[in-house]
């Protein structure tokens, strides 16, 4: 009986994970066969494949445009990063005033972040058009902001920023809201200015909840393809040919599956190392805001 | 006594910058979307005018096109298949949700309460799905489906979303389990609770609120996805992000067909939205922030 029971007991947990893990293998396997092929110089229809080591990875490590966009997708990322985080922090500032009506506006501000990225970026696209509304606003004529080699990057930047700064907003929020209400009281009561109470209090105690929102964001952006994709497809001319986008295409319209999937790696492991030191960030300054 | 006229203009002043601020947040966050729903209101000779219409006779007929297939004045031809990615979205959005349910959330408990081997592997494994570039895995599985005559089938598709909801579903899941003191789940056990009953009797219905905007939660990043439906399905299964896109193509640019069905897409997405909201915190963060 009581070893019935010990095995029994040790058994429940595997049983309950039992079906999830059945379908994790099943998605792992194309993980691996992933890996695999990019190891070969395997093109969609060819039948016949071959192993041929890490040739699709010298190849794309010499080609000037894996670097480029490797780049380019790397200063995207930053440059969201900071925009997001600057925007999104302020926005959570404001909004953790308790004045009327702001839960309104605490709902409202959440909407862009549940539509489709790919809608959001279309109706941008409208927006950004040669005769559309915002040449109005900014009194520029006839300017094409997502179709000018310099404009096109800092245009989906625009677009990037205005669909995820509210998931910072949101983020960084509900962390103003958790934090402990004794040390400002000491703090007001001491005469700090506002900046020196933010600055010494607030932002430590905030650390966290940036560094979880960053990782987030940091992940996504550097996979970013549905905006671009309804946009400007990596052009005019490869000026935003980020790398999934440039994944994309060496697959699905050139075939090189191999070759796209060396790239895909590539940027798996680096977004396998950027999480890891979002990670660390994360962990550090939880420790750090716990007193620990 | 002295300093409270002073105190006071201090505050109005106060209050005055951030009620502007906010107002400018929210300006820079609805427009487009505001823009966009006025845009489907009018007529294509409208919305290409030189200098944009704010004031015009609002007009149904882009609704009409894209859901009854009725011919837009202006335009020959109108998608009518609107309607199909709509309903295909329905139908691979939930069959994606209820899928991860039964999968993720006993897995999500079992993660929460038990200590057993390669269980942090397991937990992180979900995860890294969340962080794998999706064309990394959409090649194989093209491939995979190609042969096994998943492409462009229903099934096919719900299995390929299990990428989105089942790890959104362990995580966010995992952290409410954690929340339950572990006093209450030990008496039951004393009262001669098998855990199989402790978990259906006791614990899921302490965690139903949670449970409920997950699922949400999870059936709205399924709705938005686009990179899946676009690589794995053909006309027949391509949900209504792909059918969005599809109003503007070579041979045609339907701008107002296309903000109406934008609408339309984003509409179900709107609402539910309010009723979450105290939860979304938590399952943007997939959990890592306890909201």
């Amino acid at each position: 009986m009581p070893i019935k029971n010990s095995f029994s007991r040790r058994a429940v947990p595997y049983f309950f994970v039992l079906p999830a893990l059945f379908l994790t293998i099943g998605i792992l396997y194309p993980f691996i066969l992933s890996l695999y092929y990019s190891l070969t110089d395997y093109r969609l229809g060819s039948a016949a494949i071959e192993f041929i080591g890490f040739k699709n990875y010298l190849v794309i490590f010499s080609s000037a445009s894996f670097w480029r966009s490797l780049g380019l997708t790397a200063g995207y990322t930053a440059a969201s990063l900071v925009l997001q985080i600057g925007l999104g922090l302020a926005g959570a500032l404001l909004l953790n005033n308790d004045v009327k009506g702001i839960q309104v506006a605490r709902s409202l501000i959440i909407l862009p972040l549940m539509m489709p990225p790919v809608v959001a970026a279309l109706m941008w696209k409208v927006i950004m058009a040669p005769n559309g509304v915002l040449n109005y606003l900014t009194g520029l004529v006839q300017f094409s902001w997502l179709g000018t080699n310099t404009a096109a990057l800092p245009s989906l930047l625009i677009i990037d920023t205005w669909i995820y700064t509210p998931f910072v907003t949101v983020i960084l929020l509900a962390g103003l809201r958790s934090l402990p209400q004794e040390p400002y009281e000491a703090a007001v009561l001491d005469g700090g200015s506002p900046w020196f109470i933010f600055r010494t209090l607030t932002l430590p105690l905030l650390k966290p909840f940036i560094f979880i929102t960053a990782l987030f964001r940091t992940i996504d952006s550097l996979k970013t393809f549905d905006i671009i994709y309804a946009t400007t497809k990596g052009g005019p001319g490869s000026s935003t040919m980020l790398l999934q986008v440039k994944a994309y295409f060496e697959s699905f319209r050139h075939y090189s599956m191999g070759s796209a999937l060396s790239m895909m790696m590539v940027l798996w492991l680096v977004i396998f190392v950027m999480s890891r030191v979002l990670v660390g960030f994360w962990a550090r300054s939880s420790r750090q805001a716990l007193g620990r | 006594m002295k300093n409270r006229p002073r105190q006071n203009a201090k505050d109005t002043r106060k209050k005055v910058l951030i009620y502007s601020g906010i107002v400018l947040f929210l300006i820079f966050a609805l427009f487009p979307i505001f823009w966009i729903f006025l845009m489907s209101l009018k007529t294509d000779k409208e919305i290409i005018a030189s200098i944009p219409k704010f004031f015009f006779r609002p007009t149904l007929e882009n609704y009409e096109a894209i859901l009854f297939g009725l011919k837009a004045a202006g335009t020959e031809t109108s998608r009518p298949d609107f309607i199909l990615y709509f309903k295909n979205s329905l139908i691979i959005t939930s069959g994606a949700v209820i899928v991860s349910l039964l999968v993720g959330v006993p897995a999500a408990y079992a993660l929460a309460r038990f200590k057993f081997k390669f269980k942090e592997d397991i937990a992180f494994t979900f995860l890294s799905f969340r962080f794998a570039p999706e064309i990394a895995v959409i090649i194989p599985i093209f491939v995979i489906y190609r042969s096994l005559g998943l492409y462009n089938t229903y099934i096919g598709m719900i299995l390929v979303y299990q990428l989105i909801t089942l790890p959104l579903i362990v995580w966010i899941m995992r952290g409410y389990f954690e929340d339950i003191p572990d006093s209450i789940e030990q008496a039951a056990r004393l009262d001669g609770y098998s855990w199989f009953s402790i978990f259906r009797k006791i614990s899921l219905p302490l965690v139903k609120p949670g449970l409920a905007s997950t699922a949400i939660l999870s059936f709205i990043f399924a709705w938005n996805n686009f990179i899946f439906g676009l690589v794995l399905g053909a006309k027949e299964t391509f949900p209504v992000t792909v059918g969005t896109l599809g109003f503007i193509s070579y041979e045609s640019v339907l701008w107002g067909q296309m903000a109406a069905a934008s609408m339309v897409t984003i509409l179900p997405e709107i609402i539910i939205a309010f009723f979450i909201q105290k939860y979304l915190v938590r399952g943007l963060s997939l959990g890592a922030v306890r909201g």
